[in-house]
């Protein structure tokens, strides 16, 4: 017993791992909330578009010359959000059709703008990893405002966003307007994925904001269950995932994922059935 | 073809409540979408809409709604008289679920009608107020299924009881018999009997299911972008303009 504590409590005498301990207390349930509304609202691949649009907004920062471009993107990401919000409203085109034409062009333009005038893009590869050890104090206290706003924007629009979400018709009829409160959300899932993208990894990411929910909709029978499965899977698998990574020397983002995906393997097999 | 107009729809308002449609225009771009719309739909009335796919029976449950600008007039007369907004209770064409959305009828319910957040513990009272809408529907053992699990008819009985909460002036039911079965069909119906005479409020509803009109309908719209015809069922159903929209001899019991 001593022995497994002392195991578990070894790699925070380290002070990066109390540093990556805090973004992953921090982050894992910042993801699992968002991940409830991600899911319902057919948004999965949005995130993923989200991930170019940051990566594209490094790349103009870094051409830029500023010192933390990560920021650059922040707000390049949170535009596209915006714009991505408003495109979906105003056109009958299906969201993952919007969502592709976005994903693409930022793409594009991020190997465009990076590899410009015969420009390497090897020193993109972290960001397709990413890094824990990358995390900086400013970025943990960043994220625990985002986590505060977004418990915020939970409180006061969860059910109107749900509402429209599952059935827009009745939503309208009954004066609901959401447009405001899906942007914020928009924003709040680009700013979160920007910020996080430089330790979790571009090509991980998006399962953080899907897996926690896809696995807690297999067990959960109401919004209760499914915001509670949904967030502890996540904060476990944060946990989990990294001390897995600290021991096996694995990148972090790809334990939280790989430990994300074996407890939606278990709740498929468990999922409830019938009502 | 010969359009009626509202001196043909019945007798005016006098007296008791109802809603006043006159002249009712509705373009969208260069469509007319619907053209001179007029009728009257008194107090404890059943009025069914009927016309093919396209006729504009959405769009006009969505102008009697608010959501679309139009030309003419839409106005509510109290019993008595006296205008006011009228309170519509809507009962939306009924979607497609995602069988696996963990969204519970109580959460469906609380979210339309209360600002507590549903994804914190039921607050007794929140509850028990759904439960107390439920009740109306004789739905009360619904409250903790999920929408995903609902038949038809249950779904239905759902969406009924949150059109009558508030308890609305007007209920509106875009195809409420889509998608039941024969037995829901006969449970919604006389569910639609007992809230009209309970809560004395006028109901307006489309349907394609002209078998089952008589039992129901006090009055029956023929809409194509303009009204064709008006009046008890027999009347509409047996009418020329009935036979010329859908090119079939139907004649009543029919289904299209």
């Amino acid at each position: 017993m001593e022995l497994l504590f002392a195991a578990l409590l070894e790699p925070f005498q380290w002070q990066f791992m109390r540093a990556a301990l805090l973004a992953v207390l921090v982050i894992s349930p910042l993801f699992g909330l968002l991940s409830t509304m991600v899911v319902t609202s057919r948004m999965s691949f949005f995130s993923d578009a989200l991930g170019h649009s940051a990566f594209t907004g490094i790349a103009i920062g870094t051409l830029c010359g500023l010192a933390r471009p990560m920021w650059m993107a922040a707000v390049l990401a949170a535009a596209f959000a915006l714009l991505f919000t408003y495109v979906r409203r105003r056109s009958n085109m299906a969201s993952d059709t919007v969502i592709g034409v976005f994903s693409s062009t930022a793409v594009a333009l991020g190997i465009f703008i990076a590899t410009f005038g015969g420009g390497s893009f090897t020193q993109y590869n972290s960001l397709l990893i990413g890094d824990i050890l990358s995390v900086a104090p400013g970025e943990i206290a960043l994220l625990a405002l985002i986590l505060l706003g977004v418990v915020l924007l939970w409180l006061g629009s969860f059910n109107p966003l749900m509402l429209s979400a599952i059935h827009p018709a009745l939503a309208d009829s009954r004066g609901i307007r959401v447009f405001w409160r899906e942007a914020a959300f928009s924003v709040a899932v680009a700013v979160v994925v920007t910020v996080s993208m430089t330790w979790v990894g571009l090509l991980v990411i998006n399962s953080l904001l899907v897996l926690p929910a896809a696995a807690g909709r297999n067990v959960a029978k109401n919004m209760r269950q499914y915001h509670l499965a949904s967030v502890l899977a996540a904060l476990l698998a944060g946990l989990g995932g990294l001390m897995a990574s600290y021991h096996l020397g694995a990148s972090a983002g790809a334990a939280i994922t790989l430990c994300l995906a074996a407890w939606f393997a278990v709740s498929f097999l468990f999922r409830r059935r019938g009502a | 073809m010969s359009v009626h107009r509202h001196g043909q729809t019945g007798p005016g308002c006098a007296g008791s409540c109802c809603l006043k449609v006159e002249g009712l225009g509705v373009n969208f771009g260069h469509e007319e979408v619907l053209r001179d719309v007029s009728f009257h739909l008194h107090c404890g009335e059943i009025v069914a809409l009927i016309g093919p796919n396209g006729a504009g029976k959405s769009s006009l449950f969505r102008t009697i709604l608010g959501q679309i600008p139009h030309t003419g007039s839409i106005e509510f007369q109290r019993a008595g008289g006296g205008h006011a907004r009228p309170l519509i209770g809507y009962v939306p064409q009924s979607p497609v679920f995602d069988r696996g959305d963990p969204v519970s009828v109580y959460d469906f319910f609380s979210a339309a009608i209360s600002r507590y957040p549903v994804f914190l513990p039921a607050p007794k009272r929140l509850r028990e107020r759904v439960a107390a809408c439920l009740r109306r529907v004789h739905g009360e053992g619904l409250l903790d299924k999920r929408m995903g699990a609902l038949s038809g008819g249950e779904l239905q009985r759902v969406l009924l009881a949150l059109a009558l909460e508030p308890v609305p002036h007007i209920l509106v039911l875009d195809e409420p018999l889509s998608g039941v079965d024969i037995d829901g069909e006969r449970q919604l119906m006389d569910m639609l009997d007992e809230v009209r005479t309970t809560f004395d409020l006028s109901i307006l509803l489309s349907t394609h299911d002209f078998a089952t009109l008589g039992q129901f309908a006090d009055k029956v719209i023929l809409l194509k972008n303009q009204v064709l015809r008006v009046g008890t069922p027999d009347e509409v159903l047996s009418s020329p303009e009935f036979q010329a929209v859908f090119h079939l001899d139907l004649g009543k019991g029919g289904r299209a």
